[in-house]
Formats: structure tokens, C-alpha cells, sequence
């Protein structure tokens, strides 16, 4: 592993905690004292957690501060009054580990991990009853007789009866439920087996009979509490590396009061009427209309559209659009709930609800299951009633034929195969956010992409120089690097990388929407669109965005970028294809800007310049088709077709409406994460299968054995433990059968700070 | 025979001393950061962390 980050490169501001807003992070810690929960990112190995708990206790007030690594964040105690909590992001910030509050109420958290402590401990206490009732088993297989062989029934019963009723409630809740809703899945036959087996063993210890199952019972629950855990782990661990990547959203908002000053208030507190102060490289919180100033604005994350566009007094802007090069008044016309981002949500909610639930496979096999299971049982008793047999040697045998099928491998299946592959899958970056999602990716047949930020990496590039003396291009320099519109930071890093410097100009200014202005020996020069350096428009548009450089004395000249494909992007889509995939391009973007990342790409299917609706409407309308669509996009505008598509992707950078709705996130730029993930999740499938097939096999055998009452504990225990670890020992197969690919460094991209809430993060 | 009357009371003395640790151990949050833990067991400078 590698050590502590290189420090971020920050020209993102730290989150400001107003006074006000930081009041619902904190938590009480005792008498006069708070405590906050920061998620820091950027926290990897032993050295961070030194240097940070050394730094905020060197803070005057901290009681403590503790770094949890494996959830990255950090916890700081407090005295009340001597310290604010700003401080402590502030400190973090400079020791270069960006940080943010954590609200453990947020977004599940609590309840993920409440349910996993109570796995846990029910998972402890089947470990603790399974081995000392165990132990006692032996001892009546060895040979136990009469009086002691009753006493260690007895034992067992007393250990078992509570251990079962404890462990157990995970799925008999699970049971009641699905039945409750006319449903069956894999916890009824669990259940049932489970009850029926402790009743009918107390029966026996009552009687003082030879066979008691408690053993069986108990062993049972442990395997499948295993079970049960892995996959709790496995949704736990990818909820946990997602919610790293959330930030906050532009909570507060700058407003102009009628006097004229400038207060900052909650995004929330915003009405229609209201003035707001948009400073550069600030988000607008609400929709508005521009009174006064000018400036580029960045709505790429909300259309898809990748130029910057530029806007003036009396244009509309929309929440969630970042502002660029110009501070802006604006007048808010909707807020909250009536915003484009309000519709958009609304839209997805909406579609959200359409979705038939899917049903996993391991419940899709419990319905023929179960049933079958159910109906031996019910024959073994008939059978043996007609045979002439005491009602009580009937009973034995059918609960018997119920011991024996209680689908103990079945239960261990599917998480087992799926925590294997989900941890190869998380080690190469890719999050799988539930087992769901993985058996989906499996099936689909279609991929969708969106261009903007998914295909490619959206922002801009230079590709090639055009041919210009040095003096000229060391001027252009100068001129972009005084600039943050996206097309300049392009340019200035573009040309910083073929080393070429960068001459200081007098007098320079930024027009916004315009472009710059400089003074070079009494020459005037601009740098900026066509129209700014007073060029004609070109007659051909090819896509690419340009900018020029003009001076008075000598013809223009263009510098031309491009938003670069996300390495690996052809491969992949020519993959996908060979796989017998269908692939297509959904963007919000230009026709000509989409038709040239379709051609890079071989994509032939596209579509250019949807709106959120007409992307939706495509993938709904592939889905009527019968096809099953893999959504893979990034952007607010790919949000309600994420959520349509029969499984969805997101690249780690997108906007967090993105990554919430989609359901596996990828770290990384190489797109060929797509292609990996599905690989994986096809060989996933194709072992859980064989699983079944090995669970039913198993089945097959001892099914006929306890329809005959030959079944007897020790066989019931030699079978169910020997059929559950066949299935382990076959999923394990899954991590061999696979060369283990390069680990991507897991820390790296968790660093890389998402689009949505740096303002910056865009461009930089 | 007379030894059982002892030892089972014994071994389950045992397990039940092991349930109550482990369920001890996850409630004081040992569980929280194994990560973690495997460093700072590196750490020389224990007195710092008594958060």
C-alpha cells in the first residue's frame, strides 16, 4: 500500500461550516462537550492517522480525535466555546486531507450499521451454541446411552431452544414478510425446517428418544448466518466507498438584501424575488435570471453539452449550473421544489416506482423450491400412513425429508460467489452498491452510454499546436493562465506541458463571455471566440471547440481542443460488440460534437441533443422492446435513465445525483471497467448456478434417505456441513480462475474530488 | 461419569465466558476500524490516542 497522498492539489476552497448549518453535524458527548464526524477521503495508511490525531489534539479544546481508517473519517471531541468546528476542517485542509462533515443518520448509515452488529451477534451466539451443542452430539454419537445420553439432550435443548429463537429472527422476520405478501423466497423453507426441527427434537427429549437434531438446527443457522453476513458486507463496504465520494451540495447561497448588503443564508431559505450574489466558480443555488454582470456559465453536467456558454444580463440560468468567469446578480424565479434539479428528481422518483421489483435468483429457485420440498414431505407422511406406520414414525420421516432439504447450501450459494467477485470487483475500483446489481449485469443485452464525462473525460484538451511562432504562443499562454474559463486552463496547461513559458502581458482583462485583453510592447492583443477577435464564424463546425488569439499587426491564430475519450473507450465499446452486445449514445450535446465521439468510438447508434425526458424515453423505450439496458452516464441529465436502465454505471466523478442513482460506481478513467465488471459478474453467475446444481445434486441423494427414516443426526450433519463447503470451496474458485488484475491504487481515485460541489472541479 | 458433572458445566462456563467477550468486544467498538488497528499496533507513540 502506498503511503500518505500527495497532499491535493487545492484550489478548491474547504467547505465553510456556517455557524448555523454546522449545528446538525454535531453530537452530544458529555457535559460541555461536542463531538463531529469528518469524512476525510484522503486518509490511506498509518502515517495519516499519526499525523492528523497529532494535529487536532495540538488544537486547543480537543479532547480527542480518532481516525477510523477503514471507514476514513475522523472523530473530534470538543469543549464547547473553545473551539468551532471549522477549525478542524480548516487543519485537515492544510495538511492537505480535504475533509467534510458526516451525518451517520445520513443516507442509511445507522441502520446499515445496526443491522450489521445485529448479524453479528446473532452470528456469535449460533457459533457459540453450534459448537458446545456439537460437542455434546459427539459424545451421544460415541456411544452416550440411557440416563446420559437424556442428559446431553437436555443440554442441547437448553443451549439450542434460545439460540434459535435469537439467530433465527433474521429470517423468520424475512419469512413473515414474504408470505405476508403472497411471496415465498429462500427464508420459508429455512424457517420452517429450522422450527420444526428444534420442535420435533424437544418432542424426542421429552420422550427420552435416540435422535435429537438440535445440532442440525444450530449448525444450519450458523452457515446461513455466514451467508447472510458476507452479503451485508459486501452492500456495507460499497455504500461505505460511495458515500466518500458525496460532498456537499451548494448549501448556502449569497443574498442582496434591499440595502444592498451581502448576507449568506441556507439554499433553502431562498424565495422567488429574492437577489442572490453568484461569485466565480460558485454553483447557482436556484434558478434565476441574470440582472446584472456577465459571465460564462458551465452547464455540462446538467445538459451533457460540453462549450461553456456564455450569458449576459436577462439570460435564465438554472440551479446547479457553475459559474465561471464573471460575478453574477441574479433574481431567483423558482426555488427548491419548482427547480429543473426538482423536476429531474421527480422524474426519477417516478421512474423508480415503474420498475417491476426484480426477484434475485436464489428466490426465483425458491419458488419451484419450496414447493417441491413441501409436497415430498406431505407424500413421505402419506406414504408412510399407508405403509400401516405409527403417526409418530410418519411425522419423523417427513420432518425429516424437510431436515435434510433445508437449503443450507442454497442459502450460502449466492452471497458466497458474490462476495468473492464484489471483492475482486472493489479491489479493481468497481462498487457494486447490491448482489441485485450484479445478477442484473449479467443479463443485459444493451448498452447505453452517455458522451459527456462517460465516454469521454470531460473537459477539454489540446490535441495539437497549431503552428505559430513561440513568442506568439508563449503570449497566448500569458493570456490564458489569468483566466479560470475552461477553454483558457486547457490551453495554459496544454501549453505548460510542451514547456513552453509564459510572457507577462500588461494591462490584462477578462471580458466575461468574452474573453482577454492584454498589453504586449504597446501591442493590443485578445484571446477569445471568433466573434471577440472580430473573425468570421467558421462555415464548417467539425465539433471541437477553439479559441483564438488575435493581434493587431498579424492574422489570427486557433487553438483547438478537444473533451478527450476516457482511455480505453474504443476498445471497450468494440468489446461489447463482439460480446453480441447492442450499443448506443445517448447525449445532451451537439449533433456535430456527438457525431464525432460516435465515430472515435465505432458506435453506430446515436442520438444528440436530448433532453433528461427524451434519454429516459429511449431507455424506457428498449426496455418495452424487451431488451435489458446497462445506463452507463454520469451527468444530473443521465440521473432518471441511470435509474430506468436495467442496471446502471457511473465513473466516480460524476454528479452525485449520478452516483445515487446509479446502482455499481467505477473509480478510474479506463472505460474498459464496463467490460471487466460484466465479465465478472457472467463467470458470478455461471458458478452460483453450478452451485444449485451441486445444493440439488446433494438433494437428490439425501432426499431418498429420509423418505426411507434413515436419516439420522450424524448423517443429517455429515451431509448439510459437507454440501456447504463444496459450495464455499467452489465459489472460492471464482478469485482463481481469474489472473488477479493490476490493483488500481483504491486510494488514488478516492481522492479525486467529484464534479458536482468543487466548484473548480470541472475545469481543473 | 462423575467427571462430566464438572467438566460440562465447565465447558460451557468457557463458551459462554468467549460469547460474552466477543459481544463485549463489538459493543466497545473493537470491530469498527480492523484497518486501523493493524497500524496502529505499529505505533510506538501510544499515549496520543486515547480517544
Amino acid at each position: 500500500m502506498t503511503c500518505c497522498p500527495a497532499p491535493v492539489a487545492s484550489d478548491n476552497e474547504p467547505p465553510r461550516l456556517e455557524a448555523e448549518e454546522a449545528k446538525r453535524w454535531l453530537s452530544y458527548a458529555g457535559p460541555g462537550l461536542s463531538r463531529i464526524e469528518l469524512i476525510v477521503p484522503g486518509v490511506n495508511c498509518a502515517a495519516c492517522i499519526r499525523n492528523i490525531e497529532t494535529a487536532m489534539q495540538a488544537i486547543a479544546g480537543v479532547v480527542s480525535a480518532r481516525v477510523n481508517l477503514t471507514a476514513r473519517r475522523v472523530t473530534v471531541t470538543w469543549r464547547d466555546g473553545e473551539v468551532e468546528p471549522q477549525t478542524f476542517i480548516e487543519r485537515l485542509a492544510g495538511l492537505g486531507y480535504p475533509a467534510r462533515p458526516f451525518d451517520p443518520r445520513e443516507s442509511g448509515f445507522l441502520q446499515d450499521d445496526r443491522e450489521g452488529r445485529a448479524l453479528l451477534r446473532a452470528l456469535a451466539v449460533a457459533g457459540f451454541a453450534a459448537s458446545n451443542v456439537m460437542l455434546l452430539s459427539v459424545s451421544v454419537w460415541s456411544g452416550a446411552e440411557a440416563a446420559t445420553r437424556d442428559l446431553f439432550h437436555w443440554l442441547s435443548a437448553l443451549i439450542a431452544l434460545p439460540a434459535v429463537i435469537y439467530a433465527g429472527r433474521p429470517f423468520f422476520t424475512s419469512a413473515m414478510a414474504a408470505l405476508r405478501h403472497g411471496r415465498v423466497n429462500m427464508d420459508v423453507p429455512i424457517s420452517l425446517g429450522v422450527l420444526l426441527t428444534s420442535l420435533m427434537s424437544l418432542y424426542e427429549t421429552i420422550n427420552g428418544e435416540r435422535h435429537a437434531f438440535f445440532d442440525a438446527a444450530v449448525t444450519l443457522l450458523f452457515f446461513l448466518l455466514v451467508g447472510r453476513y458476507l452479503d451485508h458486507l459486501m452492500r456495507a463496504r460499497a455504500r461505505g466507498a460511495i458515500s466518500r465520494l458525496m460532498t456537499l451540495t451548494p448549501a448556502a447561497a449569497t443574498r442582496v438584501e434591499a440595502d444592498g448588503t451581502h448576507r449568506r443564508i441556507q439554499a433553502t431559505a431562498l424565495r422567488a424575488g429574492m437577489m442572490m450574489a453568484v461569485a466565480v466558480g460558485e454553483r447557482f443555488a436556484a434558478d434565476g435570471k441574470i440582472v446584472q454582470g456577465a459571465s460564462d456559465v458551465d452547464r455540462s453536467i446538467m445538459t451533457g453539452e460540453s462549450a461553456p456558454e456564455a450569458v449576459a444580463r436577462g439570460n435564465p440560468v438554472q440551479a446547479g449550473m457553475l459559474n465561471l468567469t464573471g460575478p453574477l446578480l441574479v433574481t431567483v424565479t423558482a426555488t427548491g421544489n419548482d427547480t429543473f434539479l426538482a423536476d429531474l428528481i421527480r422524474l426519477m422518483a417516478a421512474t423508480e416506482q415503474n420498475q417491476s421489483a426484480y426477484v434475485r435468483i436464489a428466490d426465483r429457485l425458491a419458488r419451484f423450491y419450496s414447493p417441491a420440498v413441501h409436497v415430498l414431505a406431505a407424500s413421505t407422511l402419506a406414504g408412510w400412513l399407508m405403509l400401516g406406520q405409527s403417526w409418530h414414525d410418519a411425522l419423523m420421516a417427513a420432518i425429516a425429508v424437510l431436515i435434510i432439504t433445508c437449503p443450507c447450501a442454497l442459502g450460502l450459494a449466492v452471497p458466497a460467489v458474490q462476495i468473492v467477485a464484489s471483492g475482486m470487483l472493489f479491489r479493481r475500483g468497481i462498487m457494486i452498491k447490491s448482489g441485485a446489481a450484479l445478477e442484473k449485469l449479467a443479463e443485459v443485452d444493451t448498452v447505453v452510454f452517455d458522451k459527456t464525462g462517460t465516454l469521454t473525460l470531460g473537459a477539454p484538451e489540446m490535441r495539437e499546436l497549431p503552428r505559430a511562432p513561440a513568442t506568439i504562443l508563449s503570449l497566448a499562454h500569458g493570456l490564458a493562465r489569468e483566466s479560470r474559463h475552461p477553454l483558457s486552463k486547457a490551453l495554459s496547461a496544454g501549453l505548460h506541458k510542451l514547456g513552453i513559458g509564459a510572457t507577462a502581458l500588461d494591462r490584462v482583462a477578462e471580458h466575461p463571455g468574452q474573453g482577454l485583453e492584454g498589453e504586449w510592447k504597446g501591442e493590443a492583443l485578445r484571446l477569445g471566440s471568433r466573434a471577440w477577435c472580430g473573425v468570421p464564424a467558421r462555415d464548417h463546425d467539425d465539433g471541437r471547440l477553439e479559441i483564438a488569439l488575435c493581434r493587431q499587426s498579424d492574422s489570427p491564430v486557433f487553438f483547438h481542443f478537444e473533451d478527450r475519450l476516457r482511455p480505453q473507450a474504443r476498445a471497450t465499446v468494440a468489446e461489447l460488440r463482439v460480446q453480441g452486445l447492442a450499443v448506443e449514445l445517448l447525449s445532451g450535446d451537439r449533433e456535430v460534437a456527438v457525431r464525432r465521439v460516435a465515430r472515435e468510438t465505432g458506435i453506430e447508434t446515436y442520438h444528440a441533443g436530448l433532453s433528461p425526458q427524451a434519454k429516459l424515453d429511449r431507455v424506457e423505450e428498449l426496455r418495452k422492446m424487451g431488451r435489458k439496458v446497462l445506463m452507463v452516464g454520469d451527468g444530473i441529465n443521465d440521473a432518471p435513465a441511470l435509474a430506468a436502465g436495467y442496471a446502471s454505471m457511473a465513473p466516480a466523478t460524476a454528479s452525485d445525483i449520478g452516483r445515487t442513482a446509479a446502482n455499481i460506481v467505477f473509480m478510474g478513467e479506463s472505460l474498459d471497467a464496463v467490460t471487466f465488471a460484466r465479465v465478472i459478474a457472467r463467470k458470478a453467475r455461471s458458478i452460483a448456478q453450478q452451485n444449485f446444481v451441486v445444493a440439488i445434486f446433494y438433494n437428490l441423494l439425501a432426499v431418498p434417505i429420509a423418505m426411507t427414516g434413515l436419516v439420522t443426526p450424524l448423517v443429517a450433519a455429515v451431509a448439510m456441513s459437507s454440501s456447504s463447503l463444496v459450495v464455499i470451496a467452489n465459489a472460492l474458485r471464482l478469485g482463481m480462475s481469474f489472473s488477479e488484475p493490476k490493483p488500481v491504487d483504491a486510494s488514488a481515485p478516492l481522492i479525486t474530488m467529484p464534479r458536482l460541489d468543487t466548484p473548480q472541479g470541472r475545469a481543473a | 461419569m462423575s467427571g462430566l458433572i464438572f467438566l460440562i458445566p465447565l465447558a460451557l462456563l468457557l463458551g459462554a465466558i468467549w460469547l460474552v467477550a466477543f459481544l463485549w468486544s463489538l459493543r466497545a467498538g473493537q470491530y469498527d476500524d480492523l484497518d486501523g488497528a493493524a497500524w496502529r499496533i505499529l505505533d510506538e507513540d501510544q499515549d496520543r490516542t486515547k480517544g
